[in-house]
């Protein structure tokens, strides 16, 4: 069986590891052997959040640099940051709304300009979906569904074999009933949205 | 029902690894379990934390991990189940305990989690803990997946009984932090009641039993090696001339690796997952069978060393080599490219692996350090102590959340090497330089292992200045009790133990507890400390605000704003006090009113008292 590799990225509070399990029981959900790897500790106080999640048999829990298939980023320019682990062969999917780094917001450093590191990451990668998952996420009721917003889009990319179902089962697994319905609306959107990149 | 409790042998479920690891402990019959968090090892102990709950499992939460040990060492030793878990630092402070609790040996299963943590992810040092085996002459486990680190910590109390000694399960953060398919067995029911026959000359290690009983460790010793060499969990996988050694989570990087390079027929892997004693018996059979050798290892040169000893003595001389060849050494945790690169070079095999793509080009990303949150109320005290006494006082630290107070503005750590040292290092910085001296500790912190340096600074007359940051709970690892915290709020009986007397009753004069959100205050007490000669101890007590959320919501309290009238751009709240919610709107300070959480503070900090509660 092929294998695919999967990097999620964002920032402590974005939530990244929901986002990767419910990648990660999806695929359980769809017979797909899968491993799952997540940072926790002391690098959650805000601080960059990666996880990893592996699937079709490699036993490897976690990527090496250039071998991502596909790279999902919560926030551009940790994106950026992790553009370390594509290849020419990688689609990365990128939410566009900055979270930006105490440092930048006090005048102490420089945020990257969003719009020319997306066409710089377009040129270098298989597929570039660029999308508003704060916009959608707001629409489906919560700013904090933006992980499973980044779910639906990686559904739609066709990126991973597993079909938006077993995303939607592995939600209700996962979740409280009281969740379901915003981040299964949260979902929809990331797949339509990605649909129209 | 907690779902690591479901009896439903054949189910699978995707687990944490540290989650597989409890459920192995539950599935063997797990009577008693202790701990004290730290990460990677912390979701163990909070899954027996939960099932304690609704069970008759018992568990604490122990002061340190030395006391976790012995607690279940006395319930092991009265023929229970029991397990301790803790990182690969916590047996340090253990370590008195377990080396000569091999002498004694258990009756009941014991197993001890030493959770270590290759690229310090969230740890002080990255020690290889394999060597504590060695030093103990204590059985080793290594799992290699979270499937394996179940069966293994099931395994492990079995291999306990055998043996009556305690067994080390021995794991890396990629281990303990990665899910994984786990297939669930039948849970073993719980014995709960043990009992204790006297018997000094095998229980109390004065000298003369201890000689004795150092001679049964060595036969269980010989034992042990015995089991390994017998035990399933160390396999040789295919008959190649081509050999690699390999454990833990390396190999599945091997695994992977073999697949990738279609070179799996030329090899024999040697899988070493009871490591410890080496199954020697395996260990030649391998070396006979293979014309050179490449040991794929995290950290240090542990079974290496072993194996190029063993084919001395043994008379084969094949090349064994590991470290030092290509991108493999001592540092930091491995990966699957480096491993797939390092084999195919090291073997002459082609190899060629995708490209990452060009990062020349991309522009710089801003650094995104963790930081303390908004209204922490360690960045108030830390606000107040610096504007008391600036760069001329030194500051030892402590292991916690606070510890993020070494990143500027605030710079408030200068020295930190464990749990405990910024008491009794404070000492030896005041004794050297004459400077001002303000050590800071945590609560829980305070408790594992600050007392005896306090007392200690107190018997010997030090002058220094012991600031607590009592945020009434353990932040860091996950908001776990110690015992300063006020256990009502987790409905249990309340067994708080006061800080302040402990402090007064360790012989402390000059004792003060602050507010630290009280800014005022605060700087008076480090005032009055910094004049007082010998220890004085400042408690700043207030609430995790993380913690308060859950355990005790109040009523959310308004946010703050920036008066753009008042203004006159100072920058203090920005340069000296740095809450993550200020931002920069051109060049107006502004407040995120989603991240205040309406402390104060910051009201207090700024000089034209622009900043103000909203309407």
């Amino acid at each position: 069986m092929e294998t695919y590799r999967i990097v999620f990225v964002g920032v402590g509070g974005q939530g990244n590891l929901l986002s990767s399990r419910v990648l990660g029981e999806a695929a359980m959900m769809a017979g797909l052997p899968v491993n799952v790897s997540e940072v926790h500790g002391m690098a959650q106080r805000g601080g960059v959040v990666e996880s990893a999640v592996v699937l079709g048999g490699a036993l490897s829990p976690i990527v090496s640099d250039g071998e991502a298939d596909v790279l999902i980023g919560f926030e551009p320019s940790e994106t950026l940051r992790a553009m370390g682990k594509c290849s020419p062969e990688t689609t990365v999917i990128t939410n566009i709304i900055p979270l930006i780094p105490f440092t930048v917001a006090v005048g102490k450093g420089t945020y990257p300009d969003i719009k020319k590191s997306l066409e710089l990451i377009r040129s270098k990668v298989k597929r570039l979906i660029a999308l508003n998952a704060d916009a959608l996420a707001e629409q489906a009721g919560s700013g904090q569904a933006v992980n499973i917003v980044m779910l639906g889009a990686l559904a739609q990319s066709g990126a991973v074999p597993i079909t938006s179902e077993y995303y939607k089962e592995a939600l209700k697994k996962i979740l409280n009933p009281k969740l379901w319905e915003i981040n299964l609306k949260a979902f929809d959107l990331g797949y339509k949205a990605a649909e129209q990149v | 029902m907690h779902e690591l409790l479901k009896e439903n042998p054949g189910e699978k479920m995707l687990l944490l690894g540290n989650e597989a690891i409890a459920r192995g402990a539950i599935e063997a019959g797990l009577a008693l379990a202790t701990a004290y968090p730290g990460t990677p090892s912390s979701e163990v102990a909070l899954a027996f934390y939960q099932i304690h709950q609704e069970t008759d499992l018992y568990f604490e939460y122990s002061v340190n991990e030395k006391v976790a040990l012995e607690v279940a060492a006395g319930a092991a030793v009265s023929g229970l189940r029991s397990m301790v878990t803790m990182k690969h630092v916590g047996v340090n402070v253990a370590a008195d305990a377990l080396m000569t609790l091999a002498y004694t040996g258990v009756n009941g299963g014991m197993v001890i989690l030493t959770a270590d943590d290759p690229s310090l992810f969230s740890s002080q040092n990255e020690q290889d803990n394999r060597y504590y085996a060695k030093l103990s002459g204590l059985p080793m486990l290594e799992p290699s997946t979270p499937q394996e680190a179940k069966e293994m910590t099931a395994a492990a109390f079995d291999i306990s009984e055998a043996l009556s000694l305690p067994v080390l399960l021995r794991t890396t953060t990629r281990i303990n932090h990665s899910r994984g398919i786990v297939t669930l067995g039948a849970i073993r029911p719980r014995k709960t009641h043990g009992s204790f026959t006297k018997d000094p000359s095998s229980y109390v290690t004065v000298p003369a039993v201890s000689r004795n009983l150092h001679i049964k460790l060595l036969k269980k010793h010989d034992q042990a090696k015995a089991m390994a060499d017998r035990s399933p969990f160390n396999v040789l996988i295919g008959q190649g001339k081509k050999g690699i050694v390999t454990n833990g989570v390396s190999f599945g990087y091997v695994q992977d690796a073999l697949k990738d390079l279609r070179a799996e027929a030329q090899f024999t892997v040697l899988k070493l997952g009871f490591g410890h004693p080496l199954p020697e018996g395996l260990v030649r059979r391998f070396l006979e069978q293979v014309d050179q050798v490449l040991v794929v290892e995290e950290l240090e040169p542990y079974y290496e060393e072993q194996i190029r000893s063993l084919a001395q003595s043994m008379g084969r001389f094949v090349p064994i080599k590991g470290k030092g060849v290509g991108k493999f050494d001592r540092l930091f945790e491995y990966d699957p490219a480096r491993v797939r690169k390092t084999i195919a070079d090291f073997f002459g095999l082609p190899y060629s692996g995708r490209q990452p793509v060009d990062l020349s080009d991309l522009p710089p990303v801003p650094a995104r350090p963790p930081n303390l949150c908004p209204g922490c109320p360690h960045r108030a005290t830390f606000y107040a102590v610096r504007k008391v006494a600036g760069d001329e006082a030194i500051y030892p630290t402590d292991i916690g959340c606070y510890t993020l107070g070494m990143l500027p503005p605030l710079s408030m750590a200068d020295f930190l090497i464990c749990m405990g040292s910024s008491i009794g290092t404070a000492a030896g910085f005041s004794k050297a330089t004459g400077r001002p001296i303000i050590a800071f500790i945590g609560d829980s912190t305070f408790f594992h292992a600050g007392i005896p340096g306090l007392v200690n600074a107190v018997h010997n007359n030090h002058k220094l200045i012991l600031i607590i940051l009592d945020n009434e709970t353990t932040a860091m690892t996950g908001h776990q009790p110690h015992p300063g915290v006020d256990m009502s709020l987790l409905g249990r009986p309340n067994t708080r133990i006061s800080i302040e007397e402990v402090v007064r009753g360790a012989g402390v004069k000059q004792v003060k507890v602050v507010t630290p959100r009280k800014v005022k205050e605060t700087m008076a007490a480090v005032k009055e400390a910094l004049a007082h000669d010998g220890v004085s101890v400042i408690i700043s007590r207030e609430i995790c605000p993380l913690y308060a959320r859950r355990v005790a919501p109040g009523p959310k309290k308004r946010p703050f704003y920036v008066n753009e009238n008042r203004c006159k751009n100072h920058r203090a709240c920005v340069n000296l006090f740095a809450c993550p919610a200020f931002y920069l709107d051109g060049e107006q300070v502004r407040i995120n009113e989603n991240l205040c959480i309406g402390c104060a503070v910051c009201a207090q900090v700024c000089p034209e008292n622009a900043i103000l509660p909203k309407k």
